[in-house]
């Protein structure tokens, strides 16, 4: 599903990280964790192909990516959904509108309302389609964020530090989504420094956690 | 067809995508108003100057005059031999001589009123009527030396020609306008494509990031000013064309009374906003597909 084998990522002449490979299977629930600038954004934009590797190769939903064209990466990440930290949106547009922009963009029929009720309703945001993004809570706007990354019903959604900017109990709602999203057989990879989340998650489904330090990615043990 | 209604049409999201305000809508608009008013102009002036030219081509082509300097025994003999030399030289339909009162009439403006011009040793003058071809002017020439000499056969190319190159001249120039209006308008809406996108970056990575290729993002951008260009571009043409209705008519001299658009020309302006609109599509296309491959 999500496959990186040798992967390295220069900045500037750095290495942020050198000689990557890791293999996350389907329906699989990784944590990306690292001390900050470590390279987890990095490397979760490798994966949804904001950036490209300098070496390696990168196979996405078992297609090859390292030279793969603008186009063609366009449409494969409509087969990804992507959660940042500060989730951005088009101001000007409507909640509603923002959540089905993968849908005006992938040519299919943004009318299906229920369908956009539902998914509002999932996220606890129900009633809010009207209102602007900048009208809303940092924890609301990662909800939109994450109803806006699935409404294409993504095989793949990565979360880049997406209980960053909200409390503990928003923590844990947004936590209870993606591990349901989990369980419907979607692949998961969030990006995070909170350790009590991942514990938490820990405790509540089958997940792993991905240590990134010195510029290589490691398995975490189970002490963590 | 079908590709410019759905590019007309569009998607009511992709629409909005592109902030509905901002500066960069307002310059998209009164640069395409102002470029058309002007544009509208330089048209009429291209079509007043085209027939100026054909004006004075039609009045002083196809006639000649001759003219018998007087030397006093003789003109008269003289000019009968030389309109019957005309009457039989083809290439001319008629000669007529120009009477003393048609001469006095003539020579008012320059000498004023009641100058007794028998007094003066005018030359005699013969109008003549020449076909499309025009006689052999070598051979009739020579003729007219042997029957009257000094006589001078005048078809009037030295006035027709620098008028006929005045009036092109002219043409040139509003063409030049017509090509810098373009041009300008092109340059206008590629600053303000270029300034949207940058005042847009968020929106372009919020696009990038659900999945959308560049040129849909493209085509997002490019809907918008073409939209633009053409409301503004019609604003001004409509300005325009109210502005050279109400220009005054009915005085037959100088190139001013003939600015104007008469029958089927009235519908040339309305031509502007679609090219208004068609510089603003590939200016806004290439300005928004160069940005969006630099962007990466």
């Amino acid at each position: 599903m999500i496959e990186l084998e040798n992967v390295a990522m220069e900045f500037g002449g750095r290495a942020l990280f050198e000689d990557v490979s890791l293999s996350l299977a389907d329906g699989s629930f990784h944590f990306l964790t690292g001390p900050s600038g470590a390279g987890k954004t990095t490397l979760l934009k490798l994966c949804s192909l904001e950036l490209r590797a300098s070496t390696g190769r990168v196979k996405l939903l078992s297609q090859d990516v390292t030279e793969m064209d603008r186009d063609r990466i366009a449409g494969l990440r409509r087969r990804i959904g992507i959660v940042h930290q500060d989730s951005r949106f088009v101001d000007h547009l409507s909640v509603g509108e923002n959540i089905m922009l993968p849908l005006s963009v992938a040519g299919r029929s943004t009318k299906a309302a229920g369908d956009l009720d539902e998914l509002l309703g999932w996220v606890g945001l129900k009633g809010v389609e009207d209102r602007r993004p900048p009208e809303l809570s940092g924890g609301e706007r990662q909800r939109v964020a994450l109803a806006r990354a699935i409404i294409l019903s993504p095989e793949i959604v990565l979360a880049d530090e997406p209980t960053g900017n909200v409390d503990w109990e928003m923590s844990l709602k947004l936590l209870d989504l993606l591990i349901e999203l989990n369980r419907l057989g979607k692949t998961i990879l969030c990006a995070t420094h909170d350790m009590n989340l991942i514990r938490h998650a820990k405790s509540r489904a089958s997940t792993r956690v991905l240590r990134i330090r010195d510029s290589a990615v490691s398995l975490a043990g189970a002490g963590l | 067809m079908s590709r410019l209604r759905e590019f007309l049409r569009g998607d009511a999201t992709a629409t909005r995508i592109v902030p509905p305000s901002g500066f960069t809508a307002s310059l998209t608009i009164a640069s395409a108003a102002a470029m058309a008013f002007l544009a509208v102009f330089a048209i009429a002036l291209q079509l007043a100057t085209g027939e100026l030219a054909s004006r004075w081509e039609s009045e002083l082509s196809g006639t000649a005059t001759v003219r018998i300097p007087a030397v006093g025994d003789g003109d008269e003999a003289r000019a009968e031999a030389v309109m019957t030399a005309l009457g039989q030289t083809p290439g001319v339909v008629s000669a007529r001589r120009i009477g003393a009162e048609e001469q006095t009439v003539l020579l008012a403006p320059w000498f004023g009123e009641g100058v007794p011009l028998e007094k003066l040793k005018l030359p005699i003058l013969i109008d003549v009527t020449e076909t499309a071809e025009g006689p052999e002017l070598t051979g009739l020439t020579q003729r007219l030396a042997a029957e009257a000499p000094g006589a001078v056969y005048d078809n009037h190319s030295r006035w027709r020609v620098p008028l006929a190159e005045a009036a092109s001249r002219l043409r040139q120039i509003g063409g030049i306008a017509l090509f810098l209006i373009a041009a300008v308008t092109v340059v206008t809406i590629t600053l303000a494509a270029t300034a949207a996108l940058s005042a847009n970056g968020q929106v372009i990575d919020v696009l990038r990031i659900v999945g959308a290729r560049d040129g849909w993002i493209a085509a997002a951008f490019t809907r918008r000013f073409t939209l633009r260009a053409f409301w503004g571009a019609l604003g001004g043409t409509a300005a325009a064309m109210i502005g050279v209705a109400l220009i005054p008519g009915g005085v037959e001299t100088g190139v001013l009374s003939g600015l104007g658009f008469d029958g089927l020309e009235w519908f040339l302006p309305l031509l502007v906003p679609f090219v208004a609109a068609g510089l603003a599509f590939v200016a806004t296309w290439v300005a928004a597909a160069r940005r969006l491959r630099e962007d990466g």
